[in-house]
């Protein structure tokens, strides 16, 4: 029997499909591993960027330091961390979190950092405090920026939660673990399968958030008459290959 | 931290450290032909552009362990040839590099296009003179990208008996012994930075103008 | 100016070739992971020396350089290719050429090559497994060495639960959560079996892996009150770990023997490792992996003391 219709045969049989350790509830842990560690990378590496970007002070460290984490090797960080505190979520979040910060602290200062200087100055001049100007003029316009982050680390961390099922956890990792071990591969392609068509969901919710957030005026959706009046505002940032050096994305997925 | 076994040990380490750097570098090299490849027909072929771009995320998404270990059934080649992760991280290279590839081939203004047009150039020619030294800056960007995920990569194929500096972690954590895994770590992080910085350098070589225009 | 560009490309883009062309080479020989049920056959690698593999836990590492410095002794050519991975990597690689010695243990290498066998004894096994192997591999003589399955639990809650034997489980094991691999849950030398001949069911069952790391984290950790671990980890003696009884023998045997493509079978090689396998017993193996896992020291030092020490270098 082919691999191929091994992993159809796992797909089809329907008790794979219920229990406690079937496919539902496998996609559940591994949307939960991922959403948690997607919010804890968030909520590290967000205000950060939007600090470093809008002042750019400790810019060139917190990038460094961003981008050496891109270096940590993931399945070193979550051996050593399950031998200092044990088996359990702690290991894999912060081997996931490692993962996600990079991306999103670059995109979201490179979105920052590439607000035009004339925009910050009209905003200055029309007495916008700091804080209003980071937050209703900045924010929105580095908004596709910052959510090509959010979308390049989400992919890193879905395909990568994989491994929690390496330290016993759940998650569609245990059908890859398991299938390896029990000789299964048709269980194990499946496991692989599963986190793909998951990891691209989760890409076609952000291509969705990114089109009810962004606001009209800055991802170029304005009817065309209005667009041509508003000729001096900053060129339409598009959100998926930011050019700026700094934010090489799709950024790597280190597992 | 054990000094000792570090000192006793310094041989097989580097030999550990030896493997890494190959099975991380063929990848990025492989992987930068195939993507250099691919991405010129899908600059020139427009219609071949969203497949390109569809497949290459699918390929991205695959988990790297599920990868390694079916390898070596997709292509048949013996199960601890280091080919098979070869092969797996040269694909997840080739996926991330292609978008860059194809998006720094089309950042040549037309303008430029119409000079080269009207001096005569090739196609051919003007793929190498002209759109690939444009195209750098954005090949470099996902060169860095691809090759330090690649040394953090690596390390997952302990798990199928080819892993570099991973086997480090396993043995570690087989025999509770930090010193390995710590040394890994260590080692594998001042790898991926090391290779970083010559990327850079090399950025730099390559595009002499960028410093002139600034 | 940046005409510079294309030739500087050009000469990296030949150094790459030249390296890959250096670097490359040796192919493949057609091992197939995902059709390894038994059908396929053992083949020996084409070199003159013998390949000897390991799995990627320490107990086997040190086998295999005891295997290694006894052929090694006798004169024999061998290149080691030690932690490989599991034995689900390990008997394709067998198969496919890649290795031709591996240090085995005989009841958990005959439930994966047979699993349906159920001798328990050691003898059986051993017979067992003789018709079991693939062809064009062979078991040489087994050790009286042992390194076997058992259920471990920490000595608080053996005493507050005055555990002793597998038995005592049975009362209480509705409150415990067992630790295991994924295996464990399914074969009968596991969860099937403690239901089948103890009646015992536990309230839940964690995956884990065979005997590993992760297994001693989640038991010393609390993350499970009682877990399948091989008898002979030090970790048992340096945190005073209690192994339960087995009174029904539900664990088979599980002597040290050496897997072998017959091809490098040759009577030189036969008679160093038949040499180790009588030498060897399982208080020297504990003491040996004590010296590796808790003493840090390396096991090639360690293999090479104790060949000297057994007179069998």
């Amino acid at each position: 029997m082919t691999l191929f219709n091994e992993l159809v045969a796992f797909l089809s049989e329907s008790a794979n499909w219920s229990g406690s350790r079937g496919i539902p509830v496998r996609i559940g842990e591994h949307v939960l591993y991922t959403v948690v560690a997607l919010a804890a990378a968030f909520a590290v590496a967000f205000p950060i960027g939007l600090l470093i970007g809008h002042t750019g002070r400790g810019a060139f460290l917190a990038i460094n330091i961003g981008n050496a984490a891109r270096a940590v090797p993931t399945f070193g960080v979550l051996i050593l961390v399950v031998l200092l505190a044990g088996l359990g979520f702690l290991p894999v979040l912060v081997a996931l979190v490692i993962l996600g910060i990079p991306p999103i602290l670059t995109s979201t200062y490179a979105g920052i950092r590439g607000v035009e200087g004339s925009t910050v100055i009209a905003a200055r001049s029309m007495g916008m405090t700091e804080r209003n100007m980071l937050l209703k003029v900045e924010l929105p316009i580095a908004l596709p920026t910052v959510i090509a982050g959010l979308r390049s680390a989400t992919l890193q961390i879905v395909s990568t939660a994989t491994i929690a099922a390496y330290v016993a956890l759940g998650g569609l990792g245990r059908f890859v673990i398991d299938g390896q071990q029990q000789r299964d591969y048709g269980k194990m392609a499946a496991g692989a399968v599963l986190v793909a068509a998951l990891a691209i969901a989760f890409d076609l919710l952000w291509g969705l958030v990114d089109r009810v957030v962004v606001s009209p005026g800055v991802s170029g959706r304005l009817p065309r008459t209005r667009r041509a009046r508003d000729a001096d505002s900053p060129p339409p940032t598009t959100g998926t290959t930011p050019t700026d050096p700094l934010t090489p994305e799709p950024a790597g997925r280190p597992t | 931290m054990d000094w000792e076994w570090i000192s006793s040990n310094t041989g097989e380490i580097g030999g550990l450290l030896g493997d890494h750097i190959y099975l991380a570098i063929v990848p990025i090299v492989a992987g930068l032909v195939v993507a250099l490849v691919v991405g010129a027909l899908g600059v020139r072929f427009p219609r071949l552009y969203p497949p390109i771009v569809a497949l290459s995320s699918t390929f991205y998404t695959i988990p790297s362990l599920a990868l390694f270990v079916i390898m070596p059934g997709l292509i048949s080649t013996q199960i601890l040839d280091p080919i098979n992760v070869i092969i797996a991280l040269t694909i997840y290279s080739a996926s991330l590099l292609v978008r860059n590839v194809m998006d720094g081939l089309r950042a040549t203004s037309p303008e430029v296009r119409q000079s080269a047009l009207s001096m005569g150039y090739t196609p051919i020619r003007q793929l190498w003179e002209i759109d690939l030294p444009i195209a750098m800056p954005l090949v470099f960007a996902g060169l860095r990208v691809a090759t330090v995920a690649n040394i953090s990569m690596v390390s997952v194929g302990a798990l199928i008996g080819v892993g570099g500096l991973g086997e480090l972690f396993t043995q570690g954590f087989q025999r509770r012994f930090y010193t390995p895994l710590l040394v890994g770590l260590v080692l594998s992080v001042l790898l991926a930075l090391l290779a970083d910085a010559l990327l850079v350098l090399l950025q730099r070589w390559l595009t002499p103008w960028a410093r002139l225009v600034r | 100016m940046s005409y510079r560009t294309p030739a500087r490309l050009a000469g990296l883009a030949l150094a790459a070739g030249l390296l890959a062309a250096c670097g490359g080479g040796d192919g493949g020989g057609g091992g197939d992971p995902l059709s390894d049920g038994g059908g396929e056959t053992c083949q020996a690698s084409s070199g003159d020396g013998v390949v000897i593999g390991s799995a990627n836990f320490s107990e086997n590492v040190l086998l295999a350089e005891i295997y290694a410095g006894a052929l090694e002794a006798a004169g024999v050519t061998v290149e080691k290719k030690l932690n490989i991975g599991s034995r689900e990597t390990l008997i394709p690689a067998l198969k496919d050429g890649s290795i031709d010695l591996v240090p085995e243990y005989t009841g958990n290498l005959l439930t994966y090559l047979d699993e349906e066998a159920d001798e328990a004894e050691s003898d059986a096994v051993y017979e067992a497994l003789g018709d079991a192997v693939p062809d064009g591999c062979q078991v040489l003589e087994q050790s009286p060495a042992e390194d076997k399955d058992a259920l471990v639990v920490t000595k608080e809650s053996a005493d507050s639960q005055s555990l002793a034997t597998i038995p005592d489980l049975q009362p209480v094991a509705g409150d415990l959560i067992a630790g295991g691999s994924s295996e464990f849950e399914t074969r009968r030398a596991g969860l099937v079996g403690l239901k089948e001949v103890y009646d015992i069911e536990f309230g839940e069952f964690k995956t884990l892996d065979p005997g590993g790391p992760l297994s001693v984290e989640g038991l010393l950790k609390g993350d499970v009150d009682v877990v399948n671990l091989f008898t002979t980890n030090p970790v048992i003696e340096t945190e005073g770990l209690v192994v339960l009884e087995d009174p029904e023998s539900l664990f088979s045997a599980q002597n040290v023997v050496p897997l072998i493509t017959e091809e490098k079978a040759t009577d030189e090689v036969t008679e160093a490792l038949n040499g180790v396998s009588a030498a060897l017993d399982t208080e020297q193996l504990i003491a040996l992996m004590k010296r590796v896992d808790v003493d840090k020291e390396n096991p090639a030092d360690v293999a090479a003391a104790w060949l000297t020490e057994a007179g069998l270098v």
